[in-house]
């Protein structure tokens, strides 16, 4: 039996295509995912994002909790309501998820983490809470539904229909919340676009989703989610990294703070590590389309190296193919590799990303 | 969206329609462009390719997969629709007039082993299912 968001019913009654993701029942598109694409670039999508999961840890430092849990540091929250992306390792510097910390007080952080690995990651942080601040209070919030609204106009389509909520977030900047009622309202997202991400009480998401589609906010899946993220350079769990990979080996270094005298899980198997190898984005020069799990081949001063491509597709915005691929660290900005697609090795140019970012093409 | 009953079928979600001249004119179905979604990039044979039955001859990528296509029936490749290859879309948009290719059949006995609209319609639904 597939797990439902509160939304589920909304979906269908929207003729969205349904998908098994992971073992929930979510929209795949509603119609054209590249429309959905377009929309949300040039005006304002909105997704259903309840599978994944809010957890709230409370008590009495919890912040000295979560700096031994997870790489980034947290120290780096200063002003409540602020977000914070980091990785949480396994002691061997693995990848058990990527998450968003927001800072509400000091007696209370929230943890949003990824739908399919949100049982390991609950275990994992119960697990420490055991060993290292026993009185915290995790808690688990399926009682919560989350929607993501993106694009250049989505702030304003919501203050439109949470006209309460403007004044408490017109002010926020990027990766910063504000609690409005009801409504956990943080201006975060996985498209590279403006716009926030709404958490509420799963009741009340039917209702909040057919507002914004009335306010002109177009229903996106998750197959524009992943088209729009990958254009954002932004790595998804399971594809990109997972407990195989450390944070250094998959474009996470920025996420990881090794300056600071704290220890967290994983440290010194970081400090201790070879980096060889890196995650870099690719543009295909010549015609087709890089998938996952493509092989990227080529020589480098005389000697092969190999790589392998994490994330790819077709980019709506640039209209060409573009990838996340992981490859040998001796490989620079600017050099071309060829990938092996179906019996053809393919050109591709090795850019920094994000590809896209604000409506823009960055490469 | 109905199935055209003046073409024919390949269990692996081409169409085909017999022309005048004794040629074939070859596409992939509205079925198969909805299974796909929307379409992004298309690879077409070479005009003088010698095609044998089911072999694969083109590639419809969508945004989500890569398929292959084959030749529902063994022949000369006579023409390819070029221009569909900067306007992949044009499939989703009308998969029965969006063609991929033309065909001089080799053996016209092949046209009557494919499926008519009733029988396509029939492996569509079981496939539903």
């Amino acid at each position: 039996m597939l797990k439902m968001t509160p939304l589920n019913q909304t979906h269908r009654d929207m003729n969205a295509k349904m998908v098994d993701f992971g073992g929930w029942d979510m929209p795949l598109h509603y119609g054209s995912q590249l429309d959905e694409h377009h929309k949300v670039r040039q005006d304002a999508g909105m997704f259903d994002v309840s599978h994944m999961l809010s957890v709230d840890i409370k008590g009495d430092n919890v912040r000295g909790f979560l700096r031994q849990l997870v790489a980034n540091n947290v120290d780096k929250l200063a002003l409540p309501g602020k977000a914070l992306y980091s990785c949480m390792l396994t002691p061997q510097a693995g990848i058990i998820d990527d998450l968003i910390i927001y800072f509400l007080s000091e007696a209370w952080f929230r943890i949003v983490v990824n739908a399919g690995t949100a049982d390991k990651d609950v275990a994992w942080m119960l697990k420490k809470r055991d060993e290292l601040a026993p009185n915290l209070e995790i808690t688990p919030r399926r009682d919560l539904a989350m929607i993501a609204v993106q694009g250049p106009n989505a702030r304003a389509k919501v203050w439109q229909v949470i006209p309460d909520s403007q004044s408490a977030t017109e002010e926020l900047k990027q990766f910063q919340s504000a609690v409005v009622g009801q409504y956990f309202i943080a201006r975060t997202g996985y498209t590279g676009e403006d716009g926030f991400e709404i958490i509420l009480p799963a009741a009340d998401a039917p209702a909040f989703w057919k507002a914004l589609h009335a306010a002109g906010v177009a229903p996106a899946g998750l197959g524009a989610r992943d088209t729009l993220r990958l254009e954002a350079g932004m790595n998804l769990y399971g594809q990109d990294m997972d407990e195989t990979k450390n944070p250094l080996e998959s474009g996470l270094a920025w996420t990881v703070d090794l300056k600071s005298e704290r220890d967290f899980v994983g440290k010194q198997t970081l400090l201790d590590a070879a980096v060889t190898h890196q995650l870099v984005g690719l543009v295909l020069v010549d015609r087709g389309v890089l998938r996952g799990h493509q092989q990227v081949v080529g020589q480098k001063d005389g000697v092969e190296y190999s790589g392998e491509i994490t994330s790819g597709g077709f980019s709506p915005t640039m209209n060409q193919s573009i990838a996340l691929a992981r490859i040998s660290a001796r490989i620079g900005i600017g050099d071309e590799v060829e990938v092996v697609v179906r019996d053809k090795k393919l050109r591709a140019k090795v850019v920094k990303y994000p590809f896209v970012r604000n409506g823009k093409v960055l490469v | 969206m109905s199935i055209p009953t003046n073409l024919k079928y390949s269990k692996s979600h081409e169409w085909v329609k017999p022309e005048a001249d004794g040629t074939v004119t070859v596409g992939i179905s509205h079925h198969a462009q909805e299974l796909l979604g929307d379409m992004v990039f298309i690879e077409l044979p070479e005009v003088g390719r010698v095609l044998k039955q089911k072999e694969e001859c083109a590639v419809a990528e969508s945004v989500k997969a890569a398929a292959d296509v084959y030749s529902p029936i063994s022949g000369e490749v006579t023409a390819v629709n070029s221009p569909l290859v900067d306007e992949p879309g044009k499939i989703n948009e009308d998969a029965y007039s969006a063609w991929l290719f033309k065909l001089k059949p080799s053996n016209t006995a092949e046209l009557d082993g494919l499926l008519d609209a009733v029988a396509y319609a029939e492996l569509v639904e079981s496939e539903d299912h």
